[in-house]
C-alpha cells in the first residue's frame, strides 16, 4: 500500500535543500494550509451536491440536474452565489461577536481537519493525544453558535443558540464517553496507532458487542452534535425560522452551512477512524490473497469511501425521522444513552482487562 | 320545534318568533344574556354556530346560530340596537367560548361594543383602521385608510366596557402581555402558520404561556364585496375561501341559494358533488399529512403526500379544467359533465391509495418519535370543542360527533353508508388519526357512488339573474376543516344584503391558547399543524 | 447575444424584446472583457442559484408547493434550499393576495433580503389584485409597495407557468450588470425615489 509519507517527506528535504529550516516549516505551513482550504472546499461543494441528490432520491425527485450533467455543478453556482450577497449590517448587535461567530464555527471544524488521517501517511499533526485533540476543538463550535445567537439580538435565534447549548454539552458526554470506550479498547490515543492497530480486523468486528454499542452511540450522538435532523432543534425550520443564524446573510451565512456539512464529514470521518479502521483496508485473518487484493485499492479512497457512507446514513436519519422535541431530546441523552454508556465503558474495560477480545 | 317555542316564550315571554327552516326567536338586549343561558343549560342549545353582525339601516345588531348536540335541533336568536352612535349589545363570550373571537368580528365590522367582552379590539383590520367596513353607510374613500407601510401599534392592553353590579358601564383597560414577559411574534410569515397568522406567544424559556391570536394578514372583504355582486356572481369567492375545501364551500353556497329557490338538483349532479366533495376531502387530509409531517421535521413525508395529491389534481383538471380554483358547482347543477375517463381514473385511485395509506402509518405513524411528539400532547376535552365551537376532524378527535354529512344530510350523504370517525382521546395524535382514518371513510363513500352515477341532466337551466325570495338563510356543509356556514339575508334584490360565511378555521384558532398553555414551542407547532387551520378561510 | 435557458428554445420565451433591450443596454455600456467575463460567470451562479423566500399568503402558495413537490421538483433548476430567514433568500415569491394590514410586513421582509434581490409577483391577487381589486382592503397588485420583476398571470398559475416565470427570471439575472452599476436600477428608482 502505497505510503504518502514518502511524498511529504520528499518535499520536506527539497524545501530544507534550499532554504533553512524555519524558512521549509513556513512553507510547509502555508502549503498545507492551501490544501486544507482546497479539500475544504470541494468537499463542501460534494457534500451539499451528495446531500440534495439523496435527499431527491428519497423522495421520489429528481434533484438537480440542470446545472452541468446531472447537476454536479450546482454547488459550484451556489457558491459564487453566496459569495456575492451582501452582508446585510445589523443595528442594535454587538458587531464584533455577530462577525466572529461564523469564524469561530468554520476554525473549530478546520482544526479537526488537522488530525484526521486521510490515508497512510496523509496526516497534517500525528501526536499522541490526537484523539483528545479531535474532541476538544470539535466542542470549539457550539461557541460560535451561542455566540451567533446571542449577538444577533433576535428572539429566534437566542431560543435556537440555547437549544444547540443545551444539546451539544449534553451529546458531548455521550461522543466523549463512545470515544473513551474505543480508546481503552485500542490502548492509544494516537490517531494512527488507533489505526495500525485495526490492521488485522476494524474494531467493530474484533471489539465485541461493547464496540457496536459504542458505534450506535457514536452515531446518534455524532448526528446530534452536527445539529442534523432528528436532532436539528437549534435551526428547526418549522419552529424558529432558521435558528442560530437567522440574521446571517452572505458569505456569513455560507460558513454555517459549509460548516453544517464538513461538521458531517468530520463526525463519519472519525466514525470511520474508530470503528472502520480508518484508511486501513478491509482485513480479514487467513484470508491472505484477499487481504492482498485489498492492499491495492489506494488508502485514500478506503477512507472517503468509509467516511461517505457513514455520512449516507446520518443523511438517512435526517430525511427520514421526523424531530425531536428539547425535553425528548435530553432525556434520551441523560436517562439513556449516557447510562448505557457507563455500563458499556466498563464492560469493555473488563474485556481489555480480561483479554477476551480476539 | 313548537316545543323549543313554548319552552322559550314561557321562560320569556316579550320574545317574538319568525318560523322557517330554522326559528328565529327576537329578543331584547337586555333579556339575551339571561336567555343565553336558559337556552344553554335548559335546553341544551351548547354549541354557539355563528354570530352574524347585521346592519338592517336604522338598527343593528347580530344574530346568533346555536345548535343542540344532543338532538342537533337548530334555533337563531336575533338581537337589535337602534344605537347607531354608540351601539351595545351585550357578550355571550363567558358561555360560549366561541363568541369571543365572534365578537370582537363582529365588533371589527360594524363597530357593536359588548358589554363584558374582556377583549375589544379589532380582529381582521389594523388597529387604526378608520370605519367599520361593513356597515351600509361605511365610507371607502380610499384616501380615509390608504396603504400604511409603518408597522401598526402593539396593542397589549385593550379596552372593555363592564356592566357594575348597579348597572352602570364602566371602561376598563385589560393587559395581555406584560412589559416584562418575553413575548415572541410567530408569524405572520413563519413557516410553521400555514399562511399569514400571527401568534404572539408568551414564552417562560421553551415553555408557552400564552398565545394570543391575530387574524386578518389575508382579510380581503369578501363578504363585503359579495352584497355589490349578483348571486352566480359571488360563487366564485368560496372557491378561494379555503382553498382546500373549494368544491364543499361552493357546494354550501350552492345549497343556500337553492334551498332558498327551492330547486331540485337533478340526480345526476347530487352524484357527482358528493364524490367531489369527498375527493376533495381525501386531497385536503393529503395535504394535511403532507405539512403537519413537516411541522414536525418528516419533510420526506411532503413529498409523498403530494405526490399522491397530484393524482387527485389531475382528475380535478380532466373534468373541473383547473388545479384549484375549480368552478364548478353552479346554482341549480354543475358547469359541465364529467370527463369520459373519469370513472375509470377515480375507481384506478380508490384502488391505489389504499397501500399508500398504509405506506405513511409505517413511514410516520408507526416512528417512535412521532408517536411521543404526537401522544398527549395538546389535549382538548369534549366540553371545550363544543364551547370553542372547534368541530371537524378536530371536533371529532375530542369525542364529539359533528359530522354534518350525518346530522344534517345534505346531497346523497343519507343513502351512502360511511362511519363517522370519532375518537376519545382529544390530542393531536388523534386528530391526526382522525384525518388519516376519514380519507379511507371518503374512498368508501367514492366506491358506492362512482358505479352508479345516474344519466340525465347535469344542471338545472338557470336564468341568468336570480333573485332570491326575501328571508334569512342559512346551510351548512361538512367542508374538510369542519362544518363551513353560509348565511344570507335577501332583501328581494339580485344580490344579497348580507352574506355571511361562517369559517370553519376561526374557532379552531380561538382554541389555541388553552391547548398550547403549559407546552413547549415544538407543541405548539404540532398543535397548529394538527389543528390543521388554513388562513385564507378564516380571515375571508 | 442570445440568452440560454437549458432545455427551452429561445424562441419558445416570449418578451424576448425586453431582453434584448436589456443587453443592448449592456451593450452600450462598453465593458471591458474581464469584468465582461466575471459577470458572466457570476450571474451564470446567480442564475442557477435563486433561493426563495418561504412566504405565501393564500392559494398561489398550496401550488408554489406543489412546486417544490415531488412531481414539479424545482431542485432541478437549483432552486431548492428554500429559506424562511428572508436574509438568505434571493428572491420572494409573493404567492398570494396581498391585503392592507399584510403591506407593512410583506416591505419588511423585501427590507430584510440581502442584495441582490427579486420579487416575482405570481398569481392574480398578487398582479393587479386579481378578483378582490375592488375590496376596501386588497392591495392593486404588489407593485404598489415592491418593484416587481416577473409577473406570473393565473388564479392560481399552474406549476409549468410558475417554472416559466422562475426562468423568465433566470434569463433576467443573466443579463444583468453585476459590476459597474445594476441595470435595474431605473425601476427601483421610480419605486422608491433617488
Amino acid at each position: 500500500m502505497f505510503d504518502f509519507s514518502i511524498v511529504t517527506h520528499w518535499i520536506d528535504n527539497l524545501l530544507r535543500s534550499v532554504m533553512p529550516g524555519w524558512g521549509a516549516l513556513l512553507v510547509e505551513f502555508v502549503l498545507i494550509g492551501v490544501v486544507l482550504l482546497l479539500l475544504y472546499a470541494v468537499l463542501a461543494l460534494f457534500y451539499i451536491y451528495f446531500e440534495r441528490k439523496v435527499c431527491a432520491f428519497f423522495q421520489c425527485r429528481l434533484g438537480p440536474n440542470r446545472v452541468g450533467p446531472y447537476g454536479i455543478i450546482q454547488s459550484v453556482a451556489d457558491m459564487f452565489k453566496i459569495l456575492i450577497k451582501e452582508l446585510i449590517s445589523l443595528n442594535h448587535i454587538d458587531k464584533f461577536l455577530f462577525n466572529l461567530a461564523p469564524y469561530l464555527v468554520i476554525v473549530a471544524s478546520m482544526l479537526a481537519f488537522g488530525c484526521l488521517p486521510f490515508g497512510r501517511g496523509l496526516q497534517v499533526i500525528d501526536f499522541n493525544i490526537g484523539v483528545f485533540f479531535l474532541i476538544a476543538v470539535s466542542s470549539i463550535g457550539v461557541l460560535g453558535i451561542l455566540l451567533a445567537g446571542w449577538s444577533s439580538h433576535n428572539k429566534f435565534t437566542l431560543i435556537g443558540a440555547l437549544r444547540s447549548g443545551a444539546q451539544m454539552v449534553s451529546y458531548e458526554l455521550s461522543i466523549g464517553f463512545s470515544v473513551l470506550t474505543m480508546v481503552v479498547f485500542a490502548g492509544t490515543m494516537s490517531i494512527t496507532g488507533i489505526v495500525e492497530a485495526q490492521a488485522n480486523g476494524w474494531f467493530i468486528f474484533t471489539g465485541h458487542i461493547p464496540a457496536i454499542v459504542a458505534f450506535l452511540i457514536y452515531l446518534v450522538a455524532g448526528t446530534a452534535e452536527t445539529n442534523r435532523g432528528p436532532f436539528d432543534l437549534p435551526e428547526a425550520e418549522s419552529e424558529l425560522t432558521a435558528g442560530y443564524h437567522t440574521e446571517y446573510s452572505g458569505i456569513h451565512f455560507g460558513f454555517f452551512y459549509l460548516a453544517e456539512y464538513l461538521n458531517l464529514f468530520i463526525v463519519a470521518g472519525v466514525a470511520s477512524l474508530l470503528f472502520l479502521g480508518g484508511w486501513m483496508p478491509l482485513h480479514i485473518p487467513g484470508w491472505e490473497s484477499f487481504n492482498a487484493i485489498m492492499d491495492y485499492i489506494p488508502s485514500v479512497i478506503w477512507f472517503f469511501g468509509k467516511a461517505v457512507l457513514i455520512s449516507f446514513v446520518i443523511i438517512w436519519f435526517k430525511w427520514t425521522f421526523p424531530r425531536l422535541r428539547i425535553d425528548q431530546l435530553l432525556k434520551l441523552e441523560w436517562k439513556y444513552l449516557l447510562p448505557l454508556n457507563l455500563v458499556n465503558l466498563f464492560i469493555m474495560v473488563l474485556i481489555v482487562i480480561f483479554g477476551l477480545h480476539f | 320545534m313548537a316545543n323549543i317555542q313554548q319552552e322559550i316564550s314561557g321562560f320569556l315571554p316579550e320574545a317574538t318568533f319568525v318560523e322557517g327552516a330554522i326559528l328565529e326567536v327576537a329578543v331584547p338586549d337586555a333579556k339575551w344574556h339571561e336567555l343565553a343561558l336558559y337556552l344553554r343549560d335548559k335546553l341544551h342549545f351548547d354549541y354557539l354556530v355563528s354570530i352574524v353582525g347585521m346592519d338592517w339601516g336604522e338598527t343593528m345588531g347580530c344574530i346568533y346560530y346555536l345548535t343542540s348536540t344532543a338532538d342537533n335541533s337548530q334555533v337563531s336568536v336575533k338581537v337589535e340596537t337602534s344605537d347607531r352612535e354608540n351601539p351595545l349589545l351585550h357578550t355571550v363570550s363567558d358561555l360560549w367560548k366561541s363568541a369571543y373571537l365572534y365578537e370582537r368580528e363582529v365588533y371589527d365590522f360594524y363597530g357593536i361594543r359588548f358589554i363584558n367582552h374582556p377583549d375589544m379590539r379589532r380582529l381582521f383590520l389594523r388597529n387604526d383602521w378608520v370605519g367599520y367596513p361593513l356597515r351600509k353607510d361605511y365610507n371607502a374613500d380610499p384616501a380615509l385608510n390608504p396603504i400604511r407601510l409603518e408597522h401598526e401599534a402593539v396593542d397589549d392592553v385593550t379596552h372593555a366596557i363592564v356592566e357594575t353590579e348597579d348597572g352602570k358601564l364602566e371602561e376598563r383597560t385589560n393587559t395581555i402581555f406584560s412589559p416584562e414577559e418575553f413575548v415572541v411574534n410567530i408569524g405572520p410569515q413563519h413557516p410553521a402558520t400555514h399562511g399569514v397568522l400571527r401568534l404572539r406567544t408568551s414564552l417562560d424559556g421553551e415553555i408557552v404561556k400564552k398565545v394570543d391570536v391575530y387574524c386578518g394578514y389575508i382579510h380581503r372583504g369578501i363578504e363585503k364585496l359579495c352584497e355589490s355582486l349578483t348571486y352566480p356572481q359571488t360563487l366564485h369567492f368560496a372557491d378561494r375561501l379555503d382553498y382546500m375545501s373549494a368544491q364543499q364551500n361552493r357546494h354550501a353556497v350552492c345549497l343556500c341559494i337553492e334551498d332558498a329557490l327551492q330547486i331540485e338538483v337533478p340526480m345526476r349532479a347530487q352524484y357527482i358533488r358528493t364524490i367531489m366533495d369527498e375527493l376533495m376531502r381525501i386531497s385536503s387530509h393529503l395535504l394535511f399529512w403532507s405539512t403537519f409531517c413537516m411541522d414536525l421535521g418528516g419533510t420526506t413525508a411532503f413529498f409523498y403526500g403530494f405526490r399522491d395529491r397530484e393524482k387527485i389534481l389531475d382528475i380535478f383538471e380532466e373534468t373541473c379544467g383547473a388545479r384549484m380554483t375549480f368552478n364548478y358547482y353552479t346554482i341549480g347543477g354543475l358547469m359541465a359533465d364529467l370527463h369520459p375517463d373519469f370513472q375509470r381514473k377515480v375507481k384506478e385511485f380508490c384502488a391505489y391509495l389504499p397501500a399508500k395509506l398504509k405506506e405513511y402509518h409505517t413511514l410516520f405513524t408507526g416512528n417512535v418519535i412521532a408517536q411521543q411528539r404526537m401522544k398527549g400532547v395538546g389535549l382538548l376535552s369534549r366540553e371545550d370543542a363544543i364551547s370553542y365551537g372547534i368541530a371537524g376532524p378536530s371536533g371529532r378527535a375530542s369525542g364529539w360527533a359533528c359530522d354534518v354529512r350525518k346530522n344534517h344530510p345534505y346531497a346523497l350523504y343519507d343513502k351512502v353508508e360511511f362511519n363517522e370517525v370519532v375518537r376519545t382521546e382529544g390530542d393531536v395524535f388523534a386528530r391526526y388519526m382522525v384525518r388519516l382514518d376519514e380519507i379511507l371513510e371518503s374512498i368508501h363513500i367514492i366506491e358506492q357512488l362512482i358505479d352508479n352515477i345516474p344519466e340525465g341532466d347535469y344542471a338545472v337551466k338557470m336564468k341568468p339573474i336570480i333573485k332570491l325570495p326575501e328571508g334569512r338563510y342559512f346551510r351548512q356543509v361538512e367542508a374538510s376543516r369542519g362544518p363551513l356556514g353560509i348565511f344570507i339575508e335577501s332583501h328581494g334584490d339580485k344580490n344579497p344584503y348580507r352574506l355571511k360565511i361562517n369559517s370553519a378555521c376561526l374557532p379552531l384558532v380561538a382554541g389555541l391558547d388553552p391547548m398550547c398553555r403549559g407546552g413547549k414551542i415544538a407543541d405548539l407547532i404540532a398543535i397548529g399543524g394538527s389543528l390543521d387551520y388554513v388562513i385564507p378561510d378564516m380571515d375571508r | 447575444m442570445e440568452v440560454k435557458i437549458k432545455s427551452m428554445k429561445y424562441e419558445d420565451f416570449k418578451d424576448n424584446e425586453y431582453i434584448e433591450h436589456l443587453i443592448a443596454e449592456l451593450k452600450a455600456a462598453h465593458t471591458n472583457v474581464v469584468v465582461g467575463c466575471l459577470d458572466e460567470l457570476i450571474n451564470w451562479g446567480r442564475s442557477n442559484s435563486l433561493w426563495p423566500l418561504t412566504f405565501a399568503t393564500s392559494c398561489c402558495g398550496i401550488e408554489f408547493m406543489s412546486l417544490g413537490a415531488a412531481r414539479y421538483d424545482m431542485a432541478r433548476f437549483g432552486f431548492e434550499v428554500a429559506r424562511a430567514s428572508p436574509r438568505q433568500a434571493d428572491f420572494v415569491m409573493v404567492a398570494g393576495t396581498i391585503v392592507h394590514r399584510m403591506a407593512p410586513v410583506l416591505k419588511r421582509l423585501y427590507d430584510q433580503l440581502a442584495e441582490p434581490k427579486y420579487v416575482v409577483a405570481a398569481g392574480g391577487c398578487a398582479v393587479s389584485g386579481g378578483p378582490f381589486r375592488n375590496s376596501y382592503h386588497v392591495l392593486k397588485g404588489v407593485e404598489e409597495i415592491l418593484p416587481v420583476d416577473v409577473y406570473i398571470p393565473g388564479c392560481p398559475p399552474r406549476p409549468e407557468a410558475m417554472f416559466y416565470g422562475l426562468m423568465q427570471l433566470q434569463r433576467k439575472v443573466k443579463v444583468e450588470k453585476f459590476f459597474g452599476g445594476v441595470n435595474r436600477q431605473e425601476k427601483r428608482e421610480k419605486v422608491f425615489g433617488k
